[in-house]
């Protein structure tokens, strides 16, 4: 009975996105209203007053625009991957993976220019909210640079090219997300400060 | 296009030479990818829960009816949990009510109802060989195993399990100090709670990506079965507000083990004053609620939508306003997103804003009475076959109707002063969404039991089973109400410390001893359940008649259900007592040009369309089995 399953039913199904890559969109969905709901409590617990007011750390200009250049740089790789060029896919993608990590030490720096304002992860919210924000977005974004590795060593193996391209893409949208997800929290916190 | 194909094709060619070559136990029960059988694990896990849940509340109704009753036979099972005097401890009370409430609500009726029936039926009925990604689908049940596995656990700890109600609100669950629960068995509450979550994401991001991408044939939207518009929707809830569930628990966790002061402020224990200073209590509700209310529709969506199934095919009538049925399951979803703040109108919330919200959540009763108006027409006049699911679908409508009513006086924010968390709350959340939804859930354990396990569960033990439970649940529900309207507030250890509620001890020991009959009348359905899997009578291939897609795979189907080719679907899923129709069903599978005599007009003109694409497929099918 089994054997009789030759997929002959597999020819055309109504598909309009690799279910991978549209699961990877639903998860995206979760992070979002994570963070959503990270930063409607801030807004609310704001207008309550007793707010503690302090600087944002200026290291933060810097690391948005590593994060952004890591975000072309990997669409660069992105591009080369569709035009069967190997190399460029492998200096596209160590760059963003590295400038992702750079990212990550950068975000490790804003806390340490958050401790010298004397404003702790214990405290006021209005402090601890920050820690929150940016730790749990480094978390997400560990996660992208072990995907962008992935790839990257896939890529040495030659399984990445213009016909092979799920993983690239996933991993590119992943990272254009995380890189436009810290953006809005930056945003967020520049303009309800 | 090309690669979604090819990437599917590998999967499900995969697993079958898999399946063939080494199945064994592990293979096949335990890890299995298969969605037939983990959604049968999440079934069997989730009757587990739901027998554990229930002796729970046994045990604080029994505290409740019977306050003076010495509990010294239950030493055994709860040893130091009675006192000398043989009376249940107060804290074991509030832990008893705070598990009863998180058992039922997440794990019988999140996971063993969309657990059980989104896994099971999904690829089945939209034509599917699996889910989207078994592996995922397999992970969220062993999320959800490992969740209960620690909230097991936390039941037998010392200090007992979480106490703080399901609600969890701080600072009761913030802090240590505060009750014995707030201790160790609130932090296994949370973690248990975030593998949950895990599992619910898990699973729900597998459900719409399925429903959404591996439709067979001819499975246009127009054409799904309600259950499966269910699902989807149930598992679009889910995605959006489990999140905001797991992002108020990450603060809470913070509060609780790092110090931070997200919830707490100007707290004095003692007489002295937590060095906590400028949280908010409200915003942890806020964050709580917001997942909260939509939840009551993950837990009532999918009964709703498998009522609809069982109602129209043992009506004999196609569903009445499938388009409304539609309709109004959007509504409810979109609505459930802004209401979550009528759980607070006595919170301290800016009354305005109560009255916005007020006003947002009477909207709801517009698609909930659309939808009861839907299926009593689809009732109407039908040729009425009372199986066992039919009488608990109708047992849904039933409560869905006389709990919804008291939601018109709870949405009221003045009327909610009196009201609020009083019995007349547990009143109408047990009829409107536990019972409503638990007799979704057994109704169809009844339906889809014959393609389950391939054989019939006994009809006489489930009217039995029926009208004791629907008795019971009235009885025990009803009451409530009076006691509520009085002003009784639920969670509290005694009635008897109030001159008021003395005149109620007798209604209480009646509702007691209703909660304990229907309770006792679960077994009769868990007998007939495990009893019927190995010695029930043999189900034929449709038993009731159905139209759907899972009945026209073979009786034990495979991993990949259909032997051969996945039939294509040329007509939507109601199409009972057609007139002019031979039978009074037609199912899915049978084209349009195949029943001249019972279409209808506009259907004629599409049978000409419909030719040209099957003309199609045959050559694409020629072509294919050459190949092979």
């Amino acid at each position: 009975m089994e054997k009789e399953l030759n997929y002959i039913d597999l020819v055309e199904q109504p598909i309009s996105m690799h279910p991978k890559k549209f699961a990877l969109w639903l998860f995206m969905v979760t992070v979002v209203m994570v963070f959503a709901g990270l930063t409607s409590a801030y807004i609310v617990r704001q207008a309550e007053g007793n707010w503690l007011e302090y600087d944002l750390p200026t290291i933060f200009y810097i690391t948005s625009g590593i994060v952004v250049l890591s975000s072309v740089f990997l669409h660069y790789a992105y591009y080369s991957a569709q035009k069967d060029n190997i190399a460029g896919v492998r200096i596209g993608m160590s760059l963003a993976v590295l400038l992702g990590i750079a990212f990550l030490v950068g975000q490790w720096y804003s806390w340490v220019a958050m401790v010298d304002r004397e404003v702790f992860f214990v405290g006021n919210p209005s402090g601890s909210f920050l820690y929150v924000f940016t730790g749990l977005h480094a978390v997400h974004l560990i996660s992208g640079v072990i995907f962008l590795i992935i790839v990257l060593i896939s890529s040495f193996r030659y399984e990445v090219h213009s016909k092979s391209m799920i993983a690239m893409e996933m991993a590119t949208t992943y990272w254009h997300f995380l890189a436009g997800l810290w953006l809005y929290l930056f945003m967020f916190l520049l303009l309800n400060h | 296009m090309a690669s979604a194909t090819v990437a599917n094709h590998d999967t499900t060619a995969h697993d079958h030479h898999d399946h063939e070559h080494h199945d064994n136990f592990v293979t096949k029960y335990i890890f299995t990818q298969d969605h037939k059988m983990i959604g049968k694990q999440f079934l069997v896990t989730g009757i587990f829960w739901a027998v554990i849940g229930g002796f729970l509340s046994v045990l604080f109704r029994l505290q409740l009816g019977f306050p003076d009753m010495s509990l010294e036979f239950l030493r055994p099972l709860l040893g130091g949990w009675i006192d000398e005097t043989g009376k249940l401890d107060p804290t074991f009370y509030l832990a008893l009510v705070t598990m009863h409430g998180t058992i039922m609500v997440f794990f019988v009726l999140t996971a063993g109802l969309s657990g059980t029936f989104s896994n099971f039926l999904i690829p089945l009925q939209i034509g599917a060989r699996d889910m989207a990604s078994g592996f995922m689908n397999m992970l969220s049940y062993w999320f959800f195993f490992l969740s209960g596995v620690i909230m097991f656990i936390s039941l037998f700890i010392k200090t007992g399990p979480a106490g703080g109600g399901w609600v969890v609100y701080p600072p009761l669950s913030a802090l240590e100090q505060a009750i014995p629960g707030s201790g160790l068995g609130m932090t296994l509450w949370l973690v248990a709670m975030t593998f949950f979550i895990v599992s619910s994401l898990l699973g729900g991001i597998n459900y719409i990506t399925t429903i959404i991408n591996l439709r067979t044939k001819g499975m246009s939207f127009s054409r799904l079965p309600l259950t499966i518009w269910a699902f989807f929707l149930t598992a679009v809830i889910g995605l959006l507000s489990f999140p905001v569930l797991f992002a108020a628990a990450l603060l809470l966790v913070f509060d609780r083990s790092f110090g931070t002061s997200f919830y707490l402020a100007d707290i004095y224990i003692g007489g002295e004053a937590l060095p906590n200073t400028g949280g908010s209590p409200v915003l942890f509700q806020h964050l709580f609620w917001f997942l909260g209310h939509p939840e009551v529709y993950i837990v009532l969506l999918p009964a709703l939508g498998i009522t609809s199934e069982i109602i129209a095919t043992n009506s004999r009538k196609p569903i009445f306003g499938y388009k409304a049925m539609i309709v109004s399951m959007l509504g409810i979803t979109i609505l459930s997103f802004i209401v979550w703040a009528h759980h607070m109108f006595v919170s301290g919330m800016n009354p305005f804003l109560g009255s916005i919200f007020m006003f947002l959540t009477l909207i709801i009763a517009v698609p909930s009475a659309v939808k009861v108006f839907n299926y009593l027409t689809t009732l109407w006049r039908g040729n009425l076959i009372f199986t066992p699911g039919m009488l608990f679908s109708i047992g849904l409508v039933s409560f869905f109707i006389s709990g919804g009513l008291t939601g018109i006086f709870l949405g009221n924010s003045a009327i909610d002063i009196q009201l609020h968390d009083t019995y007349f709350v547990v009143a109408h959340f047990h009829l409107v969404m536990g019972s409503a939804s638990f007799f979704g859930m057994v109704a169809g354990i009844y339906h889809w039991f014959p393609k389950m396990f391939g054989r019939m569960m006994d009809v006489r033990l489930g009217y039995i089973h029926f009208w004791l439970t629907f008795t019971g649940v009235y009885l025990v529900f009803f009451p409530m109400h009076y006691i509520g309207i009085a002003g009784f507030p639920r969670r509290y250890y005694s009635w008897t410390n109030f001159e008021f509620a003395n005149m109620y001890t007798d209604l209480n020991m009646f509702v007691s001893v209703a909660a304990i009959i229907t309770f006792a009348a679960q077994f009769i359905f868990m007998f007939n359940f495990f009893y019927s899997m190995f010695r029930g009578r043999k189900a034929t291939l449709n038993p009731w008649r159905s139209n759907t897609l899972e009945w026209t795979t073979p009786l034990h189907p495979g991993h990949g259900n259909w032997p051969g080719e996945i039939p294509a679907v040329y007509r939507w899923p109601y199409d009972y007592s057609k007139p002019g129709a031979a039978e009074d069903f037609i199912p899915q599978t049978v084209p349009l040009s195949a029943t001249p005599e019972s279409n209808l007009p506009h259907e004629q003109e599409l049978v000409k369309l419909e030719m040209e694409i099957m003309k199609d497929e045959s050559e694409v099918l020629v072509a294919n089995e050459s190949k092979h």
